[in-house]
């Protein structure tokens, strides 16, 4: 479980990485743009998919289909820091295009074709002026509060585990 | 290392690439290993302005990661360039000489020599460049007659717009069989192929 969470964060390192390969530089805010791609590629596909029914999509065309493959997960040792490969995970990526113009991508984890391509519209939507407040809050703020939720529970339940150690002091003196 | 890819303009590639990229392989072995034969391909494609639908087609199926490709310089820096690293990954290298692929318009070819291209090694003479040459039409200009393997009586193609030096110029790199280049004519929809064993005579002779 930890090696998964790891990885997935990697992958969330990975495709922030990635994606800002494709940030156009007349965009503003990719940072912005980096912290909801992450909450779309992070989240559940379960979830993404049913908080996606309920927002009102635009056309759009396919620049590229949903694809799944693998990608190298790459950490660092502790100390040194040097790269080493910690294994390869499934991924399932999509690119499409808004009539509007704007384009979207969407890198996800695991093999759900229908998340990867709800992540690229949800992107290419936030891009926009007219669609941004709808998947802001429809999407991506419900997703990453339970993102939140998920993490504080694992960090209670580490928590509730956690042992305080103390040491006597004995008095040598005596 | 590469300059970020502007995809504010990229189109589409194949709508279902591991169906497209099969049948389009299929059509280009027979294109092949018939030289002469016209196949049909990328009808369905939509490729950047100054790429020809057959080359497009060829360059989703057969340009990956590990194929060095070769554009004209007048095709480099834009819209093309996006569209062929998105859809195929392929790195783009600046020297004809190192490629796996060559991308030319019947127009670029005066400029560029056909033995500035990878002629291939005596040991992998499949190494040599494979030229992608987008001509106008292949029935409308100067009859050509194609004798070779592959072919059974003789083929008849009518490329246009191709430059007078370029089957002479073909003729004198073939002539070192195994070496030499193959060459793919490709048009809006058809495309012929015209390996390095094919012998070619205009009809006139």
């Amino acid at each position: 479980m930890q090696v998964q969470l790891q990885s997935i964060q990697k992958l969330f390192a990975m495709t922030q990485s990635y994606t800002d390969e494709f940030v156009d530089n007349t965009q503003k805010g990719s940072a912005a743009r980096q912290g909801w791609l992450s909450t779309l590629a992070k989240a559940p596909a379960s979830e993404v998919l049913r908080l996606w029914e309920d927002v009102v999509a635009p056309e759009s065309q396919v620049l590229r289909p949903a694809e799944t493959g693998m990608v190298m997960v790459r950490g660092r040792t502790g100390g040194a820091g040097n790269p080493f490969n910690l294994g390869e995970m499934t991924v399932t990526r999509c690119a499409i295009r808004l009539a509007t113009g704007e384009t979207g991508i969407g890198y996800v984890s695991g093999r759900d074709k229908s998340h990867a391509y709800v992540a690229a519209v949800a992107d290419a939507m936030l891009q926009s002026p007219v669609w941004h407040d709808q998947v802001r809050d429809g999407l991506i703020e419900p997703l990453r509060q339970a993102a939140d939720e998920r993490r504080d529970a694992i960090s209670r339940k580490a928590k509730a585990t956690q042992v305080e150690f103390f040491t006597m002091v004995r008095d040598r003196k005596a | 290392m590469n300059a970020p890819l502007n995809l504010a303009e990229l189109r589409p590639g194949f709508s279902e690439p591991v169906g497209d990229s099969q049948s389009v392989f299929r059509a280009l072995l027979t294109a092949t290993a018939q030289p002469g034969t016209r196949v049909e391909v990328g009808k369905a494609l939509t490729p950047p302005m100054g790429l020809n639908a057959a080359a497009a087609a060829v360059l989703l199926t057969l340009a990956d990661q590990d194929t060095l490709v070769w554009l004209e310089p007048s095709l480099r820096g834009g819209a093309i360039e996006s569209w062929l690293r998105f859809h195929t990954s392929c790195p783009l290298t600046d020297h004809a000489e190192e490629a796996a692929f060559a991308v030319v318009s019947h127009a670029g070819l005066a400029a560029q020599m056909l033995s500035g291209f990878n002629q291939g090694d005596a040991k992998y003479p499949d190494l040599a460049t494979t030229v992608i040459v987008m001509v106008p039409d292949l029935e409308a200009g100067p009859n050509l007659v194609l004798e070779g393997p592959g072919i059974e009586t003789i083929a008849e193609i009518a490329p246009q717009g191709l430059p007078d030096s370029f089957w002479s110029e073909r003729a004198d790199l073939v002539a070192h069989f195994q070496f030499g280049i193959d060459v793919m004519l490709c048009t809006e929809a058809t495309l012929v192929s015209i390996p390095r064993t094919t012998r070619i005579q205009s009809k006139g002779e």
